[in-house]
């Protein structure tokens, strides 16, 4: 049988005369994290025509708004994966005061070590995920009524807990236990010191009384933020388990049928937004010494918008990690921006909301490129 | 072409309650044939498809594959026996480029654990190279599938099927939604794949595609089997009446011709 045989109406496609020759830049467009790449540098480009002078692009400045977008960063980039998936959770705020008082209970009132109650609480944050996930994919349920109702039981055990145990809603003092805990540097601490130093010693970072630059060194939290962004990036792009989250999103029955484990995956990924949110609580507690039953209000949102900024489709199938870092940047650099601008910060919500319109509609106009015939 | 069929149904029977979905019908696929499974809406192809490929287990008669009596429990099953289906809607992911969906679940990989990647670019040359030997050259094997026309989507479904070790396909309505060139394309594919030794089962309604490609005919009216028939046996015009609503359309030009006459 002569193998090579082609059917006559496809013959030479590349030559087609019906096919363009596509360019680099086009094929860039398609990339789903290119809406919130641009948004970022209009964002850049605003904060810098109108807080250029006021310190807000300082060492100290950049510090700040990436401490704040390395947080929501974290629970992004799990939130983005989980979407593209075909899920969402909206328990990720709760699940961050409650990681908050699974922590800080039992140090202060069972006396357990800090990192003892660390681990303990990614082991709760495994189940949770295992039951967001178990749920969800086995009774078809919206994960979007799933995880509403986890919102509402985790925030709910969180207060009901605490209260019932401490009679208050806020757990304090734990910063003398944090201080000599061997898991407190992987979470809470200063990362580059020399360099900062450096950065005192010219004059970018002013100094305390003592010699010290106000900021010792980079949180390590953005490094968290960075590796994870790598991590997730490299899962999604280049391993047979990103095809599968990609797969379980864009047809989960498709996948199913082709031997793609998509309730295995899916309950991963319910399980990584779980353990994102317990380590952007770890930090939190860690860094403020407390944990506080009203902590992580409207995070799972903020994760959300995030990911939509940055390309994540709604249904799933489509969208990157790099994508939700972005997104976190912009909603981080934004933020803290605004104090720099003398604007109201009560303007801040409504900026969010229209910032969220702008990038589905973005979002559904680069699908409508991709998935339509060219 | 005397060697045992690759698949034969004997007098298989399902029944979803009172209702007949499908009534003695049987069924034989050889190596290198393609045999057209006729009918119309209702007629019970679906029901045929799903007892082939493990969705449905017939209420009576037998599968035997390669001359073997089995049972298909599962979706499963048949495929492991090398006998895959590609339904209507492909089961491929519009917004996945073409390797990815050409290996969804079964990704080739490289480098040993935990820095086992997925094989992008052997992928993207064995997908080019299948698709190839089917007979199209896809301009990119990372562009998205949403962006291939209907033909050559169910081409990259067909290729896949084959590559992953399908002695037989089955075939559900692979040109239905097609137009005129699109479907030639799709059928000229067909065509291909028995050649190249499989046996296909090809599902339609359309006599005007079935007949060029088809080696035998089966029609179903009703849930029941009209027979099986060598295409030598069979003139297109016979075929044609033999499909439900041939009768009926005759019926309807002598009404308009009598219609006519009147006026």
């Amino acid at each position: 049988m002569n193998k090579q045989k082609t059917v006559s109406g496809f013959k030479g496609a590349s030559s087609d005369e019906r096919v363009r020759k596509v360019s680099r830049l086009r094929t860039l467009l398609n990339r789903p994290e290119l809406g919130a790449l641009g948004g970022a540098i209009l964002v850049f480009a605003f904060f810098g025509i109108i807080a250029g002078d006021s310190g807000m692009f300082s060492v100290l400045g950049i510090v700040n708004f990436m401490e704040v977008s390395s947080l929501l960063g974290i629970v992004a980039i799990a939130a983005a994966m989980l979407m593209i998936s075909g899920e969402f959770d909206l328990s990720i705020g709760s699940m961050i005061a409650f990681a908050g008082v699974c922590i800080a209970i039992p140090i202060t009132y069972f006396g357990w070590p800090l990192w003892f109650t660390i681990i303990v609480t990614f082991e709760i944050a495994i189940l949770v995920g295992l039951f967001n996930g178990l749920l969800t994919v086995k009774t078809g349920l919206p994960s979007f009524i799933v995880t509403l109702a986890m919102l509402f039981i985790l925030r709910g055990a969180t207060v009901a807990l605490t209260r019932g145990i401490s009679g208050r809603t806020q757990i304090p003092g734990l910063k003398k236990f944090a201080a000599e805990d061997p898991l407190t540097f992987i979470f809470f601490n200063d990362m580059f010191e020399g360099l900062f130093t450096w950065f005192g010693s010219i004059g970018w970072l002013s100094l305390r009384p003592n010699g010290l630059p106000v900021i010792p060194g980079l949180p390590v939290c953005v490094i968290w933020f960075a590796v994870l962004l790598f991590f997730a990036t490299w899962i999604l792009l280049k391993t047979k388990f990103g095809n599968w989250i990609f797969a379980s999103g864009g047809d989960a029955n498709g996948a199913r049928n082709a031997g793609v484990p998509v309730t295995f995956v899916k309950i991963i990924l319910f399980c990584g937004t779980a353990c994102a949110a317990t380590a952007y609580a770890t930090i939190q507690v860690i860094d403020a010494g407390s944990a506080d039953t009203a902590r992580g209000l409207l995070k799972e949102f903020e994760a959300i918008i995030a990911s939509v900024v940055g390309g994540c489709l709604l249904h799933g199938g489509y969208g990157s990690a790099i994508g939700a870092g972005l997104g976190a940047i912009i909603f981080g650099t934004v933020s803290m921006g605004i104090y720099y601008t003398g604007v109201d910060s009560d303007w801040f919500k409504v900026f969010l909301g229209l910032m969220v319109l702008v990038a589905v509609l973005f979002n559904n106009f680069i699908r409508k490129r991709v998935t339509e015939s060219r | 072409m005397e060697d045992t069929p690759l698949i034969e149904l004997r007098a298989i029977s399902k029944f979803f309650g009172k209702v007949i979905a499908l009534k003695d019908v049987s069924l034989t696929v050889r190596k290198g044939e393609v045999m057209c499974l006729l009918g119309d809406n209702g007629a019970g192809k679906s029901t045929l498809i799903k007892c082939l490929s493990g969705v449905h287990q017939p209420s009576k008669g037998d599968i035997y594959v390669d001359g073997e009596k089995t049972v298909f429990e599962s979706p499963r099953d048949p495929l492991d026996r090398g006998i895959a289906t590609v339904y209507q809607d492909l089961g491929l992911v519009p917004l996945m480029s073409i390797t990815r969906n050409f290996f969804m679940g079964r990704e080739p990989t490289r480098y040993p654990w935990p820095f086992r990647i997925f094989d992008e670019e052997r992928a993207n040359q064995i997908a080019t190279e299948k698709m190839l030997e089917i007979g199209i050259d896809i301009r990119d094997p990372g562009q998205a599938v949403g962006t291939l026309s209907g033909g050559e989507r169910q081409t990259v479904a067909i290729a896949k099927a084959i590559y992953f070790g399908a002695k037989v396909l089955i075939l559900d309505e692979p040109t239905s939604a097609l137009g005129v060139h699109q479907a030639s394309v799709v059928l000229k594919i067909i065509v291909n794949a028995a050649e190249a030794g499989l046996g296909v089962i090809l599902i339609t309604h359309n006599v005007h595609h079935a007949y060029p490609v088809g080696n035998r005919f089966t029609v179903l009216n009703r849930g029941t089997s009209l027979g099986t028939y060598e295409k030598a046996e069979l003139p297109r015009e016979k075929l044609l009446s033999m499909m439900a609503g041939g009768e009926e359309l005759e019926q309807l030009e002598i009404e308009l011709k009598e219609m006519n006459k009147k006026n």
